[in-house]
C-alpha cells in the first residue's frame, strides 16, 4: 500500500523532472530582442546568372500545392506539369491532403532526399517550411513559391498571381466600361482590415480620381467580413441606401457571389452592374442569367507555367532571384524579377459568357 | 493475471514488422536508411512519440485522453504569445508546462471526482484547448523564435540520424518502460485497467492514480507543444491539430487493448516507428497521400482485430479438445 501510495509521485516527479531539466538546460534569458534568430539567406548568394544559358533537359520539379485535391490547386499544378514537357523536365505534384500549418515539412525533406531540382511551394505557412526549404537551397535546389509566399529569406522567387495595383485599377475599368463612365457606384469588401482588399480598394480610388472617371462617384465601401450572409445583407443595404447605385464592385470571391445571389433575385437584375473577383464556378450561374457581365480573376493555368518556367530558368543558371534579371516563360514570353524576388504573372484574366465554360475552378 | 495472457506477443509481430519495413525500405530506396532521412523522420515523430508513452500508461489503466493535441496547440499558441510580448524563452518553457498541467488536472478531475467517462471528457475538453489556443492567438502566427533553440529541436546528436527530441524521447521511454513494467505503480495501471472495482477493493488508489496519469499527460502534451513550435520555428493556435488520433492509432496498434488491462511499452514504440518509418517511405516513393491513409487504416484495423481472432480461434480449439474451461484463455 505504502508504495503504491509513493509510486505515483515518483512517476510524476520523474516525468517532470526529466521535461523541466531539458527546459531549463541553456539558461541565460533569450528574448525576442536578442538577435539569434538566424536570418542568413542560405545559399546562392554569390552565385552569377548567365541569361544565354540554355534550359537544360531532364530537369526534376516537383510541386508541392496547400493540400492536394483542391481544384484550384490542381488546375495550377497541372498547368505546371505541362509546361515541364516544353522542356523535357520531370514534374510531378505531392503534397499533404490537409492544409496545415506543417504538414508540408515531411515533403520538402522527402523532395531533398529525392534530390530534386526545384521544389515549387505555395506555402501553408510563411515560416513552418522555412527551415527545410533553407536546407533544400543548402543542396543546390532552387525554390520556387507560388500562389502564397514563403519569408523571402527561404526561396528564391516568388510567382505573383497579381499585381494589387493591376487588380484595383482593371476592376475600376471593367465597370466603367459597362456603365459607359458614369453613374454612383459602391465597394462589397472582404473584412474592414482586410490587407488584400484594402491595397485593390486604394488603387481603385487612385484609378477613380483620374479625369475620365469624373462623372462615377464612389458612395460606400461596405463590408461583407467574406461571410455569404452578412455579404447577402450588406448587398441589400446598399442597394435600398443609394437608389441611384449603378455599380457594385467586390473584390472578393464570397462577396461577389453573395452580392450575384441578391441581385439576380431582386429587381436591381440588369440594372445594377456587379464586377469584382470570383472563380468562374461560383459565378457561372449568374454570368449565364445575365446578373454578371464580366468578372476577373487570376488565369491559374498561367501561374503554374509561369512557376514551371523560372524553375527551369533557375535550376539552369540563367537567373539567380536577384531583381532586374530576365527570363523567357515560354508562350508567355519575356519576364523581369521585380523587389524582393517577385514575377508578377500579369494582368488578370476577365471572365464573360463567352470563355467561361472554358475554366472550371 | 498474467500480462501476456497467453496469447501471441502482437507486439513482436510488431517490431517483426518494423524490420522487414526497415530492411525493405533499405533495399528499395537508396535513400530511405541515410542518416539524413532517418534523422527526418525520427524528428518529424517527436511529439507523437512523446504524447505516446503517457497515452499508452492511461489506455493500459483504461481511459483516453483525446485532448492532448489541443493542449499542444494551446501550448504552442501561448509561446508564441508570451516570446511576441518580450518574454525569455527561459520562463515561457516553465509557464507553457504548468499551463498543460492545469490542463491535465482538469481532465483528471472531472474523470475523478466527478466521475464522468473520460472519453466524454477529453472530446469536451479538447474543444475547449483548441478554443482557448485560438482565443490566446487568433489565426496568426509567430515565427520569430532564436535559432540557437529551433536548431536543438531539429539537428541530431552528431554523427547519428537520432535528433535530440528524440533522445530524450528515449530517456523518458525507458523511465516510463519501468515504472509501467517493473514497479508496483506499473501492477497497479494493469490490475485498475483489467477490474477497476477489484482493483479498488484490493486497496489500489484508483482515482488518485488516474488523476496524475491525466496530469503528466497535459504535462507531456504541453512539453510536446514547445518542442513542435521549436521545430516549425512557428506558433499557431492549429499546431497539432488532429494529432491524437496518431498517438491512439500508434498505441492500439502497439497491442495495448482499449479496454485496457493489456499491452506493452515496447509494443507501443515499435507502433510509434512504424508508422513513421512507413509513411516515410510510402512518401519516398511517391505513393499519395490517400493510399498512405489507407495503409495506416488498414493496419489499426488488423491490429485490433488480429488479437481477438487469435483468441477466438484459441477458445474453440480449447473447446473441442475439451480440457479445460474456456473462460480463463478467453478475452474479457
Amino acid at each position: 500500500m505504502t508504495i503504491r501510495l509513493r509510486a505515483p509521485r515518483r512517476l510524476a516527479a520523474v516525468a517532470t523532472a526529466s521535461v523541466l531539466a531539458l527546459g531549463l538546460a541553456a539558461c541565460g534569458g533569450t528574448t525576442k530582442n536578442d538577435s539569434d534568430s538566424g536570418d542568413a539567406k542560405a545559399a546562392g548568394g554569390n552565385a552569377t546568372a548567365n541569361p544565354n544559358a540554355p534550359l537544360k533537359k531532364g530537369l526534376k520539379l516537383a510541386f508541392l500545392p496547400k493540400q492536394v485535391n483542391n481544384p484550384y490547386e490542381t488546375i495550377v499544378d497541372n498547368a505546371g506539369i505541362e509546361a515541364a514537357k516544353e522542356f523535357e523536365a520531370q514534374a510531378k505534384e505531392v503534397g499533404p491532403s490537409d492544409a496545415s500549418a506543417s504538414s508540408q515539412v515531411s515533403y520538402i525533406n522527402t523532395l531533398i532526399q529525392q534530390r530534386h531540382d526545384a521544389i515549387l511551394i505555395a506555402a501553408n505557412d510563411a515560416n513552418a517550411v522555412c527551415g527545410p526549404l533553407k536546407q533544400a537551397m543548402s543542396k543546390n535546389i532552387k525554390i520556387v513559391a507560388y500562389d502564397s509566399d514563403t519569408n523571402p529569406d527561404c526561396r528564391d522567387v516568388f510567382i505573383n498571381q497579381a499585381s494589387s495595383e493591376e487588380i484595383g485599377r482593371s476592376e475600376v475599368k471593367v465597370l466603367a466600361e459597362q456603365l459607359g463612365h458614369k453613374g454612383e457606384i459602391a465597394i462589397l469588401s472582404a473584412t474592414a482590415n482586410a490587407t488584400n482588399q484594402n491595397t485593390w480598394i486604394k488603387f481603385m480610388k487612385d484609378e477613380l480620381a483620374k479625369p475620365e472617371y469624373s462623372k462615377m462617384k464612389l458612395v460606400k465601401v461596405a463590408y461583407g467580413d467574406d461571410d455569404d450572409q452578412k455579404s447577402f445583407q450588406q448587398t441589400q443595404g446598399l442597394l435600398q441606401a443609394y437608389p441611384n447605385l449603378k455599380g457594385i464592385i467586390s473584390p472578393t470571391t464570397v462577396g461577389i457571389a453573395a452580392a450575384a445571389r441578391y441581385i439576380s433575385g431582386s429587381k436591381y437584375k440588369g440594372k445594377v452592374a456587379l464586377t469584382g473577383l470570383g472563380t468562374p464556378d461560383q459565378m457561372r450561374k449568374f454570368v449565364k442569367d445575365g446578373t454578371v457581365k464580366e468578372f476577373e480573376l487570376w488565369d491559374p493555368k498561367n501561374l503554374g507555367y509561369l512557376a514551371a518556367y523560372a524553375a527551369a530558368a533557375l535550376s539552369s543558371g540563367q537567373i539567380t532571384g536577384a531583381q532586374g534579371e530576365k527570363f523567357t516563360a515560354g508562350k508567355l514570353g519575356e519576364r523581369t524579377i521585380g523587389a524582393g524576388g517577385e514575377v508578377i504573372l500579369g494582368p488578370p484574366t476577365v471572365f464573360d459568357a463567352k470563355n467561361i465554360d472554358q475554366y472550371h475552378f | 493475471m498474467s500480462r501476456l495472457g497467453g496469447l501471441l506477443r502482437w507486439e513482436t509481430a510488431v517490431t517483426a514488422l518494423l524490420i522487414v519495413v526497415f530492411a525493405g525500405g533499405a533495399g528499395f530506396s537508396p535513400d530511405f536508411a541515410s542518416n539524413d532521412n532517418l534523422s527526418f523522420a525520427l524528428d518529424d515523430l517527436s511529439e507523437i512519440a512523446l504524447i505516446a508513452l503517457p497515452m499508452t500508461l492511461l489506455v493500459v489503466c483504461g481511459q483516453v485522453d483525446l485532448s492532448v493535441a489541443s493542449i499542444l496547440g494551446l501550448c504552442s499558441a501561448l509561446t508564441g504569445r508570451m516570446w511576441d510580448a518580450g518574454m525569455a524563452i527561459e520562463t515561457i518553457i516553465p509557464v507553457v508546462l504548468a499551463v498543460g498541467v492545469v490542463c491535465g488536472l482538469v481532465n483528471g478531475l472531472l474523470v475523478t471526482r466527478l466521475g464522468l467517462p473520460s472519453l466524454a471528457v477529453t472530446i469536451g475538453t479538447m474543444t475547449l484547448y483548441r478554443g482557448l489556443a485560438y482565443v490566446t492567438l487568433g489565426t496568426g502566427a509567430i515565427s520569430d523564435f532564436p535559432f540557437s533553440y529551433t536548431d536543438l529541436a531539429t539537428s541530431s546528436i552528431p554523427g547519428t540520424p537520432i535528433p535530440y527530441p528524440v533522445a530524450l524521447f528515449a530517456v523518458l521511454a525507458i523511465a516510463t518502460g519501468v515504472v509501467l513494467h517493473a514497479t508496483g505503480i506499473g501492477r497497479s495501471l494493469f490490475a485498475i485497467g483489467a477490474q477497476e472495482d477489484a482493483a479498488y477493493f484490493a486497496g489500489i488508489r484508483v482515482k488518485r492514480i488516474k488523476l496524475i496519469l491525466f496530469v503528466v499527460s497535459g504535462l507531456v502534451a504541453g512539453f510536446a507543444g514547445i518542442v513542435y513550435t521549436l521545430r516549425y520555428g512557428s506558433a499557431r493556435a492549429d499546431n497539432g491539430l488532429g494529432l491524437e488520433l496518431t498517438v491512439i492509432a500508434a498505441v492500439l496498434l502497439g497491442g495495448v487493448d482499449f479496454d485496457g488491462g493489456k499491452g506493452t511499452l515496447g509494443g507501443v514504440i515499435a507502433a510509434v516507428l512504424l508508422i513513421g518509418l512507413l509513411r516515410n517511405l510510402l512518401m519516398l516513393n511517391d505513393v499519395s497521400t490517400e493510399v498512405q491513409s489507407i495503409v495506416t487504416g488498414l493496419l489499426l484495423i488488423i491490429s485490433v482485430l488480429t488479437p481477438r481472432l487469435i483468441a477466438v480461434a484459441r477458445e474453440t480449439r480449447g473447446r473441442r479438445a475439451g480440457a479445460r474451461s474456456a473462460a480463463s484463455a478467453a478475452v474479457p
